[in-house]
């Protein structure tokens, strides 16, 4: 229980980043931070003690740990990747427009 | 196996509150590898290889992304006092508790979820396999992959594997239309 909950934790410390940081650099940062939680949280309720990874070997024992997780979070991780590269763009963009990273002076959004 | 990984998860913490405070952006990008590189070590202590050496080529790749974009732009972070200083007196800045009290909100909505998921939830450890039982014992049979996750992957859920290929050509494209795209003056 106690991984679970400094699993939390990790995801409320790139939550708070994305809300109150003022930096669009760390606000991607901050929804990395929260995605790279949320794949440790579900390969952490995928695992069994004493289980091996599920690679099947002949004369090997039997006793995997839960093989859909993992199939789940490496799509996980690679779209993780693609979304990182969207926001990046967008942040390059905003600075060769603005001359800043500050959202605060970004407000002419339009056109 | 719990007490380590929990040393680890812990670093991975302080890496990312460093990265969120940290006063040059180059500084916050390479603290920001802790948590990543930490969350390879801790995939390969669950017995996930397949997901360690993704998630250590990604990061490699956003490392270098989020590098480029800090040379190409500034490194400076922006600071924000927690109290201003107006004529000789403090006063305590709006905008700063308007953050921290939105911050607070939020986490205790995500704690309240949070509470109401993990109730259910096995403890750790102990896991019962109730979907993945088929893929385990007749997979080798089924799809003829010995690595049973790339089975699952390409075989038995490989239309969501097609919809992740779809998704990354649409970043893709998204990306090179963000960066060619010229800008009205």
């Amino acid at each position: 229980m106690i991984l679970y909950i400094l699993c939390f934790i990790l995801f409320l410390v790139g939550l708070f980043g994305a809300i109150t940081r003022r930096n669009v650099i760390k606000i991607v940062l901050g929804i990395c931070i929260m995605e790279y939680s949320l794949n440790l949280l579900l390969i952490l309720i995928g695992y069994m003690e004493d289980g091996v990874s599920p690679i099947v070997v002949k004369g090997g024992e039997s006793n995997f740990v839960d093989p859909l997780p993992q199939a789940m979070v490496i799509t996980v991780i690679v779209i993780g990747l693609a979304t990182t590269a969207m926001l990046l763009a967008i942040a390059i963009r905003l600075y060769k427009k603005h001359g800043t990273f500050d959202i605060r002076q970004i407000k002419n959004l339009k056109g | 196996m719990e007490a380590i990984l929990a040393v680890i998860i812990i670093l991975m913490i302080a890496g990312s509150i460093y990265t969120l405070h940290a006063r040059d952006l180059l500084s916050a990008v390479i603290s920001y590898g802790i948590t990543g590189f930490g969350l390879v070590i801790c995939f390969l202590l669950l017995k996930a290889p397949d997901l360690a050496i993704a998630q250590l080529v990604v990061e490699i790749i956003t490392l270098i992304i989020m590098i480029a974009v800090i040379r190409i732009s500034t490194r400076k972070d922006l600071t924000e006092k927690t109290t201003i200083r107006v004529e000789g007196e403090r006063y305590v800045n709006l905008r700063s508790v308007v953050y921290f009290v939105t911050g607070g909100v939020f986490i205790l909505g995500f704690l309240y979820f949070f509470i109401q998921a993990t109730s259910v939830l096995d403890p750790f450890g102990v896991h019962s396999v109730r979907m993945a039982s088929v893929y385990i014992e007749q997979g080798v049979d089924l799809t003829g992959a010995h690595n049973l996750v790339a089975g699952v992957l390409f075989d038995f859920r490989a239309f969501d594997t097609l919809g992740e290929a779809t998704i990354l050509i649409t970043a893709v494209i998204g990306v090179l239309t963000v960066l060619r795209l010229k800008g009205k003056k």
